[in-house]
Protein backbone atom coordinates (compact mmCIF):
# COMPACT_ATOMS: atom_id res chain seq x y z
CA UNK A 1 0.00 0.00 0.00
CA UNK A 2 1.29 3.48 -0.86
CA UNK A 3 1.80 6.11 1.82
CA UNK A 4 -0.97 8.71 2.01
CA UNK A 5 -1.96 11.73 3.98
CA UNK A 6 -4.91 11.20 6.32
CA UNK A 7 -7.51 13.96 6.67
CA UNK A 8 -10.50 13.88 9.03
CA UNK A 9 -12.91 16.69 8.12
CA UNK A 10 -15.67 17.70 10.52
CA UNK A 11 -18.23 18.85 7.95
CA UNK A 12 -19.30 17.90 4.43
CA UNK A 13 -18.18 21.32 3.18
CA UNK A 14 -14.73 20.80 4.71
CA UNK A 15 -14.51 17.36 3.10
CA UNK A 16 -15.43 18.72 -0.32
CA UNK A 17 -12.82 21.49 0.02
CA UNK A 18 -10.17 18.94 1.04
CA UNK A 19 -10.98 16.81 -2.01
CA UNK A 20 -9.96 19.70 -4.26
CA UNK A 21 -6.34 18.49 -4.03
CA UNK A 22 -5.48 16.09 -6.86
CA UNK A 23 -5.02 12.44 -5.86
CA UNK A 24 -7.58 12.62 -3.04
CA UNK A 25 -10.02 9.82 -2.30
CA UNK A 26 -12.92 9.62 0.11
CA UNK A 27 -12.76 6.93 2.78
CA UNK A 28 -15.92 5.27 4.08
CA UNK A 29 -15.44 2.02 6.00
CA UNK A 30 -12.67 1.16 3.53
CA UNK A 31 -13.78 -2.44 3.04
CA UNK A 32 -13.32 -2.07 -0.72
CA UNK A 33 -10.85 0.82 -0.90
CA UNK A 34 -8.26 -0.67 1.49
CA UNK A 35 -8.48 -3.99 -0.35
CA UNK A 36 -7.75 -2.20 -3.64
CA UNK A 37 -4.93 -0.17 -2.09
CA UNK A 38 -3.34 -3.32 -0.64
CA UNK A 39 -3.41 -4.80 -4.13
CA UNK A 40 -1.87 -1.72 -5.71
CA UNK A 41 -4.98 -1.22 -7.86
CA UNK A 42 -5.46 2.32 -6.64
CA UNK A 43 -3.02 4.55 -4.79
CA UNK A 44 -4.50 7.86 -3.59
CA UNK A 45 -2.17 10.47 -2.08
CA UNK A 46 -4.75 11.61 0.44
CA UNK A 47 -7.58 9.82 2.19
CA UNK A 48 -10.40 12.04 3.37
CA UNK A 49 -12.20 10.14 6.12
CA UNK A 50 -15.96 10.69 5.89
CA UNK A 51 -16.88 8.38 8.77
CA UNK A 52 -16.76 11.07 11.45
CA UNK A 53 -19.07 13.48 9.61
CA UNK A 54 -22.22 14.32 11.57
CA UNK A 55 -25.82 13.76 10.37
CA UNK A 56 -25.09 11.16 7.67
CA UNK A 57 -26.00 8.13 9.76
CA UNK A 58 -29.78 8.38 10.02
CA UNK A 59 -32.66 6.39 8.52
CA UNK A 60 -35.63 8.75 8.31
CA UNK A 61 -39.20 8.60 7.09
CA UNK A 62 -39.90 11.91 5.32
CA UNK A 63 -43.31 13.67 5.50
CA UNK A 64 -44.18 12.53 1.95
CA UNK A 65 -43.73 8.89 3.01
CA UNK A 66 -40.41 8.38 1.25
CA UNK A 67 -37.45 7.07 3.17
CA UNK A 68 -34.06 8.75 3.37
CA UNK A 69 -30.97 6.75 4.28
CA UNK A 70 -27.84 8.62 5.30
CA UNK A 71 -24.73 7.61 3.36
CA UNK A 72 -22.93 6.42 6.51
CA UNK A 73 -25.66 3.97 7.57
CA UNK A 74 -24.13 0.51 7.72
CA UNK A 75 -25.43 -2.17 5.35
CA UNK A 76 -26.42 -4.45 8.26
CA UNK A 77 -28.14 -1.65 10.19
CA UNK A 78 -30.30 -0.82 7.18
CA UNK A 79 -31.20 -4.45 6.45
CA UNK A 80 -32.28 -4.99 10.06
CA UNK A 81 -34.16 -1.70 10.45
CA UNK A 82 -37.73 -2.87 11.04
CA UNK A 83 -39.56 -0.04 9.28
CA UNK A 84 -37.20 -0.15 6.33
CA UNK A 85 -37.25 -3.90 5.79
CA UNK A 86 -41.04 -3.89 6.01
CA UNK A 87 -41.42 -1.21 3.34
CA UNK A 88 -38.62 -2.40 1.05
CA UNK A 89 -38.10 -6.10 1.80
CA UNK A 90 -36.27 -6.89 -1.47
CA UNK A 91 -33.68 -4.23 -0.62
CA UNK A 92 -33.14 -5.83 2.79
CA UNK A 93 -32.90 -9.26 1.18
CA UNK A 94 -30.37 -7.97 -1.37
CA UNK A 95 -28.27 -6.42 1.40
CA UNK A 96 -28.27 -9.64 3.41
CA UNK A 97 -27.26 -11.69 0.38
CA UNK A 98 -24.11 -9.60 -0.07
CA UNK A 99 -20.66 -10.12 1.46
CA UNK A 100 -20.40 -11.48 5.03
CA UNK A 101 -21.86 -10.39 8.36
CA UNK A 102 -18.54 -8.73 9.26
CA UNK A 103 -18.40 -6.73 6.03
CA UNK A 104 -22.07 -5.74 6.26
CA UNK A 105 -21.46 -4.43 9.79
CA UNK A 106 -18.61 -2.21 8.60
CA UNK A 107 -19.56 -1.19 5.07
CA UNK A 108 -21.63 1.94 4.50
CA UNK A 109 -24.50 2.28 2.02
CA UNK A 110 -22.72 5.15 0.27
CA UNK A 111 -19.66 2.95 -0.12
CA UNK A 112 -21.80 0.14 -1.48
CA UNK A 113 -22.87 2.45 -4.31
CA UNK A 114 -19.24 3.33 -5.02
CA UNK A 115 -17.70 -0.15 -4.92
CA UNK A 116 -15.54 -1.11 -7.85
CA UNK A 117 -15.89 -4.04 -10.22
CA UNK A 118 -14.64 -7.46 -9.14
CA UNK A 119 -13.16 -8.14 -12.61
CA UNK A 120 -9.96 -10.09 -11.88
CA UNK A 121 -8.03 -8.14 -14.52
CA UNK A 122 -9.00 -4.83 -12.92
CA UNK A 123 -7.71 -6.22 -9.60
CA UNK A 124 -4.38 -7.33 -11.10
CA UNK A 125 -2.02 -4.43 -11.82
CA UNK A 126 0.03 -6.69 -14.13
CA UNK A 127 -2.94 -7.04 -16.52
CA UNK A 128 -4.15 -4.58 -19.14
CA UNK A 129 -7.29 -2.77 -17.98
CA UNK A 130 -8.83 0.31 -19.58
CA UNK A 131 -10.70 1.04 -16.37
CA UNK A 132 -7.60 1.02 -14.17
CA UNK A 133 -5.27 2.48 -16.79
CA UNK A 134 -7.10 4.15 -19.68
CA UNK A 135 -5.81 3.08 -23.07
CA UNK A 136 -3.94 0.03 -21.83
CA UNK A 137 -6.40 -2.49 -23.31
CA UNK A 138 -8.60 -5.17 -21.81
CA UNK A 139 -7.18 -8.56 -20.87
CA UNK A 140 -10.64 -9.80 -19.89
CA UNK A 141 -11.56 -9.86 -23.58
CA UNK A 142 -10.30 -13.26 -24.71
CA UNK A 143 -9.32 -14.10 -21.12
CA UNK A 144 -11.09 -15.78 -18.22
CA UNK A 145 -14.42 -14.06 -18.65
CA UNK A 146 -17.15 -16.42 -17.49
CA UNK A 147 -18.25 -13.80 -14.95
CA UNK A 148 -18.35 -10.87 -17.34
CA UNK A 149 -21.05 -8.72 -18.89
CA UNK A 150 -23.71 -9.74 -21.39
CA UNK A 151 -25.47 -6.36 -21.60
CA UNK A 152 -24.14 -2.85 -22.19
CA UNK A 153 -20.50 -3.87 -22.61
CA UNK A 154 -18.06 -2.38 -25.11
CA UNK A 155 -14.84 -3.37 -26.86
CA UNK A 156 -13.05 -1.38 -24.12
CA UNK A 157 -14.53 -3.10 -21.06
CA UNK A 158 -16.68 -6.12 -20.26
CA UNK A 159 -16.66 -5.80 -16.45
CA UNK A 160 -19.79 -5.96 -14.27
CA UNK A 161 -20.99 -3.95 -11.30
CA UNK A 162 -20.84 -6.16 -8.19
CA UNK A 163 -23.53 -4.68 -5.92
CA UNK A 164 -26.69 -6.50 -4.83
CA UNK A 165 -28.12 -3.53 -2.91
CA UNK A 166 -28.00 -1.28 -5.98
CA UNK A 167 -29.97 -3.79 -8.06
CA UNK A 168 -32.90 -3.68 -5.65
CA UNK A 169 -32.57 0.13 -5.38
CA UNK A 170 -32.72 0.35 -9.17
CA UNK A 171 -35.89 -1.74 -9.36
CA UNK A 172 -37.56 0.56 -6.83
CA UNK A 173 -36.57 3.90 -8.38
CA UNK A 174 -34.19 5.09 -5.68
CA UNK A 175 -32.58 8.51 -6.02
CA UNK A 176 -29.16 9.55 -4.82
CA UNK A 177 -28.58 12.80 -2.98
CA UNK A 178 -25.22 14.31 -3.83
CA UNK A 179 -23.41 17.31 -2.39
CA UNK A 180 -20.60 19.17 -4.13
CA UNK A 181 -19.00 22.60 -4.20
CA UNK A 182 -22.04 23.82 -6.15
CA UNK A 183 -24.62 22.60 -3.62
CA UNK A 184 -26.92 19.59 -3.45
CA UNK A 185 -28.55 17.69 -6.31
CA UNK A 186 -30.51 14.48 -6.72
CA UNK A 187 -29.91 11.88 -9.40
CA UNK A 188 -32.10 8.83 -10.09
CA UNK A 189 -30.01 5.70 -9.56
CA UNK A 190 -30.94 4.63 -13.10
CA UNK A 191 -28.91 7.65 -14.34
CA UNK A 192 -26.11 7.44 -11.76
CA UNK A 193 -23.93 4.78 -13.40
CA UNK A 194 -22.28 5.13 -16.80
CA UNK A 195 -21.86 2.29 -19.27
CA UNK A 196 -18.22 1.76 -20.31
CA UNK A 197 -18.29 2.87 -23.96
CA UNK A 198 -14.84 4.23 -24.82
CA UNK A 199 -14.30 5.61 -21.32
CA UNK A 200 -14.64 2.72 -18.84
CA UNK A 201 -12.64 4.65 -16.22
CA UNK A 202 -15.62 6.99 -15.90
CA UNK A 203 -18.11 5.04 -13.82
CA UNK A 204 -20.65 7.46 -12.35
CA UNK A 205 -22.01 10.96 -12.91
CA UNK A 206 -20.24 12.22 -9.76
CA UNK A 207 -18.13 15.29 -10.45
CA UNK A 208 -14.73 15.66 -8.78
CA UNK A 209 -15.21 16.28 -5.06
CA UNK A 210 -18.89 15.38 -4.95
CA UNK A 211 -20.07 13.22 -2.04
CA UNK A 212 -23.07 10.92 -1.78
CA UNK A 213 -24.92 12.13 1.31
CA UNK A 214 -28.08 10.03 1.18
CA UNK A 215 -30.19 7.54 -0.74
CA UNK A 216 -33.94 8.05 -1.05
CA UNK A 217 -36.62 5.49 -1.75
CA UNK A 218 -39.95 6.88 -2.94
CA UNK A 219 -43.12 6.27 -0.93
CA UNK A 220 -44.84 4.55 -3.87
CA UNK A 221 -42.15 1.85 -3.93
CA UNK A 222 -43.63 0.59 -0.68
CA UNK A 223 -46.75 -0.31 -2.70
CA UNK A 224 -44.80 -3.33 -3.93
CA UNK A 225 -43.92 -4.45 -0.41
CA UNK A 226 -46.22 -7.49 -0.50
CA UNK A 227 -44.70 -8.86 -3.70
CA UNK A 228 -41.00 -8.23 -3.96
CA UNK A 229 -37.99 -10.50 -3.91
CA UNK A 230 -34.29 -10.53 -4.69
CA UNK A 231 -32.83 -13.70 -6.19
CA UNK A 232 -29.10 -14.23 -6.64
CA UNK A 233 -27.37 -17.18 -8.27
CA UNK A 234 -23.75 -17.52 -7.22
CA UNK A 235 -21.06 -20.19 -7.21
CA UNK A 236 -21.53 -21.00 -3.52
CA UNK A 237 -24.52 -20.62 -1.24
CA UNK A 238 -23.21 -17.66 0.73
CA UNK A 239 -20.50 -14.99 0.66
CA UNK A 240 -20.06 -14.79 -3.11
CA UNK A 241 -20.79 -12.23 -5.82
CA UNK A 242 -23.71 -12.77 -8.19
CA UNK A 243 -23.34 -14.58 -11.49
CA UNK A 244 -26.79 -13.24 -12.27
CA UNK A 245 -29.30 -11.71 -9.88
CA UNK A 246 -32.72 -10.11 -10.18
CA UNK A 247 -34.86 -7.81 -8.07
CA UNK A 248 -38.52 -8.28 -8.93
CA UNK A 249 -41.50 -6.34 -7.60
CA UNK A 250 -45.14 -6.67 -8.59
CA UNK A 251 -48.41 -4.91 -7.91
CA UNK A 252 -51.19 -7.43 -8.33
CA UNK A 253 -54.88 -6.46 -8.25
CA UNK A 254 -57.69 -8.98 -8.72
CA UNK A 255 -55.30 -11.52 -10.22
CA UNK A 256 -53.77 -9.09 -12.72
CA UNK A 257 -50.32 -7.47 -12.68
CA UNK A 258 -50.94 -3.72 -12.69
CA UNK A 259 -47.29 -2.74 -12.43
CA UNK A 260 -44.01 -4.63 -12.51
CA UNK A 261 -40.43 -3.70 -11.68
CA UNK A 262 -37.38 -5.66 -12.70
CA UNK A 263 -33.65 -4.98 -12.37
CA UNK A 264 -30.74 -7.33 -13.02
CA UNK A 265 -27.34 -7.71 -11.38
CA UNK A 266 -24.13 -9.36 -12.55
CA UNK A 267 -24.92 -8.72 -16.21
CA UNK A 268 -23.60 -5.20 -16.91
CA UNK A 269 -21.43 -2.39 -15.54
CA UNK A 270 -24.58 -0.92 -14.02
CA UNK A 271 -27.59 -2.41 -12.26
CA UNK A 272 -29.77 -3.16 -15.30
CA UNK A 273 -33.38 -2.01 -15.26
CA UNK A 274 -35.52 -3.75 -17.85
CA UNK A 275 -38.34 -1.52 -19.04
CA UNK A 276 -39.16 -4.07 -21.77
CA UNK A 277 -39.77 -6.83 -19.24
CA UNK A 278 -41.86 -4.52 -17.08
CA UNK A 279 -44.01 -3.50 -20.05
CA UNK A 280 -44.43 -7.13 -21.08
CA UNK A 281 -45.94 -7.99 -17.69
CA UNK A 282 -48.45 -5.17 -17.27
CA UNK A 283 -52.03 -6.40 -17.56
CA UNK A 284 -51.14 -10.10 -17.51
CA UNK A 285 -52.01 -12.73 -14.95
CA UNK A 286 -49.02 -13.71 -12.80
CA UNK A 287 -48.36 -17.03 -14.53
CA UNK A 288 -45.24 -18.91 -15.53
CA UNK A 289 -45.94 -18.06 -19.20
CA UNK A 290 -46.04 -14.35 -18.38
CA UNK A 291 -42.80 -14.55 -16.41
CA UNK A 292 -41.03 -16.43 -19.20
CA UNK A 293 -42.23 -13.83 -21.69
CA UNK A 294 -40.81 -11.08 -19.47
CA UNK A 295 -37.54 -13.00 -19.17
CA UNK A 296 -37.22 -13.21 -22.96
CA UNK A 297 -37.83 -9.45 -23.18
CA UNK A 298 -35.22 -8.71 -20.48
CA UNK A 299 -32.47 -10.50 -22.40
CA UNK A 300 -33.52 -9.67 -25.98
CA UNK A 301 -30.44 -7.49 -26.46
CA UNK A 302 -28.00 -9.67 -24.50
CA UNK A 303 -24.91 -11.05 -26.21
CA UNK A 304 -21.93 -12.89 -24.76
CA UNK A 305 -18.66 -10.99 -24.27
CA UNK A 306 -16.67 -14.24 -24.09
CA UNK A 307 -17.19 -17.60 -22.41
CA UNK A 308 -20.40 -16.40 -20.82
CA UNK A 309 -23.28 -17.19 -23.16
CA UNK A 310 -24.61 -19.39 -20.34
CA UNK A 311 -25.49 -16.22 -18.44
CA UNK A 312 -28.21 -15.39 -20.96
CA UNK A 313 -30.11 -18.63 -20.37
CA UNK A 314 -29.33 -18.52 -16.66
CA UNK A 315 -30.52 -14.91 -16.51
CA UNK A 316 -33.86 -15.76 -18.13
CA UNK A 317 -34.42 -18.50 -15.57
CA UNK A 318 -33.41 -16.21 -12.70
CA UNK A 319 -35.89 -13.59 -13.91
CA UNK A 320 -38.74 -16.07 -14.27
CA UNK A 321 -37.99 -17.53 -10.83
CA UNK A 322 -37.65 -14.11 -9.16
CA UNK A 323 -40.98 -13.00 -10.61
CA UNK A 324 -42.66 -16.23 -9.48
CA UNK A 325 -41.22 -15.73 -5.99
CA UNK A 326 -42.45 -12.13 -5.94
CA UNK A 327 -45.92 -13.22 -7.10
CA UNK A 328 -46.04 -15.83 -4.34
CA UNK A 329 -45.63 -12.99 -1.86
CA UNK A 330 -42.89 -11.52 0.31
CA UNK A 331 -42.13 -14.05 3.06
CA UNK A 332 -43.12 -13.00 6.56
CA UNK A 333 -39.59 -13.55 7.83
CA UNK A 334 -36.31 -13.08 6.01
CA UNK A 335 -35.38 -16.49 4.52
CA UNK A 336 -32.56 -18.35 6.27
CA UNK A 337 -30.55 -18.06 3.06
CA UNK A 338 -31.44 -14.60 1.72
CA UNK A 339 -31.91 -14.43 -2.07
CA UNK A 340 -30.81 -18.02 -2.49
CA UNK A 341 -32.43 -20.37 -5.01
CA UNK A 342 -31.81 -23.07 -2.40
CA UNK A 343 -34.01 -21.41 0.23
CA UNK A 344 -36.58 -23.88 1.47
CA UNK A 345 -39.58 -21.66 0.65
CA UNK A 346 -38.92 -22.05 -3.08
CA UNK A 347 -39.62 -25.77 -2.78
CA UNK A 348 -35.98 -26.54 -3.53
CA UNK A 349 -33.75 -28.69 -1.35
CA UNK A 350 -33.25 -27.25 2.11
CA UNK A 351 -29.48 -27.17 2.12
CA UNK A 352 -26.55 -27.78 -0.17
CA UNK B 1 -0.56 14.94 10.20
CA UNK B 2 -2.01 14.08 13.59
CA UNK B 3 -1.97 10.32 13.98
CA UNK B 4 -3.04 10.07 17.60
CA UNK B 5 -6.18 8.23 18.63
CA UNK B 6 -8.04 7.00 21.66
CA UNK B 7 -9.35 3.46 21.78
CA UNK B 8 -10.94 1.45 24.55
CA UNK B 9 -9.50 -2.03 24.18
CA UNK B 10 -10.99 -4.83 26.28
CA UNK B 11 -12.22 -2.23 28.75
CA UNK B 12 -8.99 -0.29 29.05
CA UNK B 13 -8.69 3.18 27.53
CA UNK B 14 -5.50 3.59 25.49
CA UNK B 15 -3.96 6.73 24.00
CA UNK B 16 -2.13 5.65 20.87
CA UNK B 17 0.15 7.55 18.53
CA UNK B 18 0.64 5.84 15.19
CA UNK B 19 3.89 6.01 13.26
CA UNK B 20 2.11 5.44 9.94
CA UNK B 21 -1.45 6.11 8.69
CA UNK B 22 -1.55 2.75 6.90
CA UNK B 23 -1.77 0.73 10.11
CA UNK B 24 -4.93 -1.38 10.24
CA UNK B 25 -6.69 -2.28 13.47
CA UNK B 26 -5.33 -5.80 13.00
CA UNK B 27 -1.72 -4.63 12.71
CA UNK B 28 -2.17 -2.23 15.60
CA UNK B 29 -3.43 -5.01 17.86
CA UNK B 30 -0.91 -7.63 16.79
CA UNK B 31 2.27 -5.69 16.04
CA UNK B 32 2.06 -2.71 18.37
CA UNK B 33 -0.12 -3.70 21.34
CA UNK B 34 0.89 -7.34 21.72
CA UNK B 35 -2.65 -8.65 21.30
CA UNK B 36 -2.01 -11.51 18.89
CA UNK B 37 -5.35 -13.28 19.33
CA UNK B 38 -6.81 -11.82 16.14
CA UNK B 39 -5.08 -13.62 13.27
CA UNK B 40 -3.89 -12.42 9.89
CA UNK B 41 -5.13 -15.01 7.42
CA UNK B 42 -5.82 -13.40 4.06
CA UNK B 43 -5.47 -9.73 5.13
CA UNK B 44 -8.16 -8.94 2.50
CA UNK B 45 -11.48 -9.48 4.26
CA UNK B 46 -12.10 -12.91 2.86
CA UNK B 47 -11.32 -15.37 5.69
CA UNK B 48 -12.60 -13.81 8.94
CA UNK B 49 -9.58 -14.86 11.07
CA UNK B 50 -9.10 -11.21 12.10
CA UNK B 51 -12.67 -10.72 13.38
CA UNK B 52 -13.00 -8.42 16.41
CA UNK B 53 -15.87 -6.44 17.91
CA UNK B 54 -15.96 -2.68 17.39
CA UNK B 55 -18.64 -1.02 19.52
CA UNK B 56 -20.16 -4.47 19.91
CA UNK B 57 -20.30 -5.22 16.17
CA UNK B 58 -18.12 -7.89 14.55
CA UNK B 59 -15.93 -6.61 11.71
CA UNK B 60 -12.81 -7.64 9.78
CA UNK B 61 -9.97 -5.76 11.48
CA UNK B 62 -7.71 -6.23 8.43
CA UNK B 63 -9.88 -3.87 6.36
CA UNK B 64 -10.20 -1.24 9.08
CA UNK B 65 -7.81 1.70 9.10
CA UNK B 66 -6.92 2.16 12.79
CA UNK B 67 -6.79 5.96 12.66
CA UNK B 68 -10.36 6.06 11.37
CA UNK B 69 -11.61 4.21 14.47
CA UNK B 70 -10.66 7.00 16.91
CA UNK B 71 -13.08 6.91 19.85
CA UNK B 72 -14.17 3.30 19.36
CA UNK B 73 -14.45 0.49 21.87
CA UNK B 74 -12.80 -2.75 20.82
CA UNK B 75 -13.14 -6.29 22.12
CA UNK B 76 -10.68 -8.98 21.11
CA UNK B 77 -10.59 -12.64 22.05
CA UNK B 78 -8.23 -11.71 24.90
CA UNK B 79 -11.05 -9.72 26.47
CA UNK B 80 -13.66 -12.49 26.61
CA UNK B 81 -12.72 -14.65 29.60
CA UNK B 82 -13.58 -13.29 33.06
CA UNK B 83 -10.73 -14.14 35.41
CA UNK B 84 -10.25 -17.88 35.08
CA UNK B 85 -13.70 -18.50 33.57
CA UNK B 86 -14.01 -18.87 29.82
CA UNK B 87 -16.72 -17.04 27.92
CA UNK B 88 -19.66 -19.39 27.14
CA UNK B 89 -18.72 -19.31 23.43
CA UNK B 90 -15.12 -20.30 24.18
CA UNK B 91 -16.29 -23.15 26.43
CA UNK B 92 -18.79 -24.34 23.82
CA UNK B 93 -16.07 -24.47 21.12
CA UNK B 94 -14.04 -26.77 23.43
CA UNK B 95 -17.06 -28.91 24.31
CA UNK B 96 -18.07 -29.39 20.66
CA UNK B 97 -14.61 -29.73 19.05
CA UNK B 98 -15.24 -26.50 17.14
CA UNK B 99 -11.67 -26.43 15.81
CA UNK B 100 -8.74 -28.53 14.73
CA UNK B 101 -5.60 -26.47 14.08
CA UNK B 102 -7.02 -23.46 15.90
CA UNK B 103 -5.83 -20.70 13.58
CA UNK B 104 -9.29 -19.49 12.62
CA UNK B 105 -10.68 -20.03 16.12
CA UNK B 106 -10.27 -16.54 17.65
CA UNK B 107 -12.06 -15.12 14.61
CA UNK B 108 -14.75 -17.79 14.76
CA UNK B 109 -15.28 -17.16 18.48
CA UNK B 110 -15.49 -13.37 18.07
CA UNK B 111 -17.83 -13.78 15.12
CA UNK B 112 -20.05 -16.09 17.17
CA UNK B 113 -20.14 -13.58 20.05
CA UNK B 114 -21.19 -10.89 17.56
CA UNK B 115 -23.77 -13.18 15.97
CA UNK B 116 -25.40 -13.98 19.30
CA UNK B 117 -25.64 -10.28 20.16
CA UNK B 118 -27.25 -9.57 16.76
CA UNK B 119 -30.07 -11.95 17.70
CA UNK B 120 -31.09 -12.90 14.16
CA UNK B 121 -30.52 -16.65 13.96
CA UNK B 122 -32.40 -18.30 16.82
CA UNK B 123 -31.26 -21.91 17.09
CA UNK B 124 -31.76 -22.66 13.38
CA UNK B 125 -28.51 -24.28 12.14
CA UNK B 126 -29.17 -22.99 8.60
CA UNK B 127 -29.33 -19.40 9.86
CA UNK B 128 -26.24 -19.93 12.02
CA UNK B 129 -24.24 -21.32 9.09
CA UNK B 130 -25.34 -18.41 6.89
CA UNK B 131 -24.44 -15.86 9.58
CA UNK B 132 -21.02 -17.50 10.09
CA UNK B 133 -20.18 -17.65 6.36
CA UNK B 134 -17.60 -14.86 6.74
CA UNK B 135 -15.37 -17.19 8.77
CA UNK B 136 -13.50 -19.83 6.81
CA UNK B 137 -12.18 -22.97 8.58
CA UNK B 138 -9.70 -24.80 6.39
CA UNK B 139 -9.77 -27.84 8.72
CA UNK B 140 -13.50 -28.09 8.12
CA UNK B 141 -14.68 -28.00 11.73
CA UNK B 142 -17.95 -26.43 10.66
CA UNK B 143 -20.20 -29.05 12.23
CA UNK B 144 -18.68 -28.53 15.69
CA UNK B 145 -18.65 -24.76 15.19
CA UNK B 146 -22.36 -24.68 14.36
CA UNK B 147 -23.18 -26.86 17.38
CA UNK B 148 -21.03 -24.66 19.63
CA UNK B 149 -22.71 -21.45 18.47
CA UNK B 150 -26.17 -22.90 19.02
CA UNK B 151 -25.32 -24.20 22.48
CA UNK B 152 -23.63 -20.98 23.60
CA UNK B 153 -26.56 -18.93 22.32
CA UNK B 154 -28.93 -21.11 24.31
CA UNK B 155 -26.89 -20.78 27.49
CA UNK B 156 -26.48 -17.03 27.10
CA UNK B 157 -30.18 -16.45 26.40
CA UNK B 158 -31.03 -18.24 29.66
CA UNK B 159 -29.36 -15.39 31.48
CA UNK B 160 -30.12 -12.60 29.00
CA UNK B 161 -33.26 -12.72 26.82
CA UNK B 162 -32.49 -12.42 23.11
CA UNK B 163 -34.23 -9.68 21.21
CA UNK B 164 -36.87 -10.96 18.82
CA UNK B 165 -35.37 -12.07 15.50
Amino acid sequence: MNLFEYIRPTSVAEAIAAAGEPGSAYLGAGTNLLDLMKGGVTSPNRLIDLTHLPDLGKIEQLPDGSMRIGALVKNAALAHDTAFSKAYPAVAEALLSGASAQLRNAATVGGNLMQRTRCAYFADPASACNKREPGSGCDAIGGENRHHAILGWSESCIATHPSDFCVALTALDATIEIEGAGGRREVPITDFYLLPGDTPHEETVLEAGEIIVAIKLPANAAGFAGHQRYLKVRERTSYAFALVSAAAALEIENGTITEARLALGGVAMKPWRSAAAEAALAGLSPTREAFEKAAEAAFADARPSGENAYKIELGKRVVARALAMAAAGTPERMPALPASPFASDTGAIAHV
Amino acid sequence: MNLSLTLTINGETREIVLDDPRVTLLDLLRERLGLTGAKKGCDRGQCGACTILVDGQRINSCLALAISYHGSSITTVEGLAQGGTLHPVQQAFIDHDGFQCGFCTPGQVMSAVGLIAEGQTGDDPERVREAMSGNICRCGAYMGITEAVIEARGKMSETKPEKAA
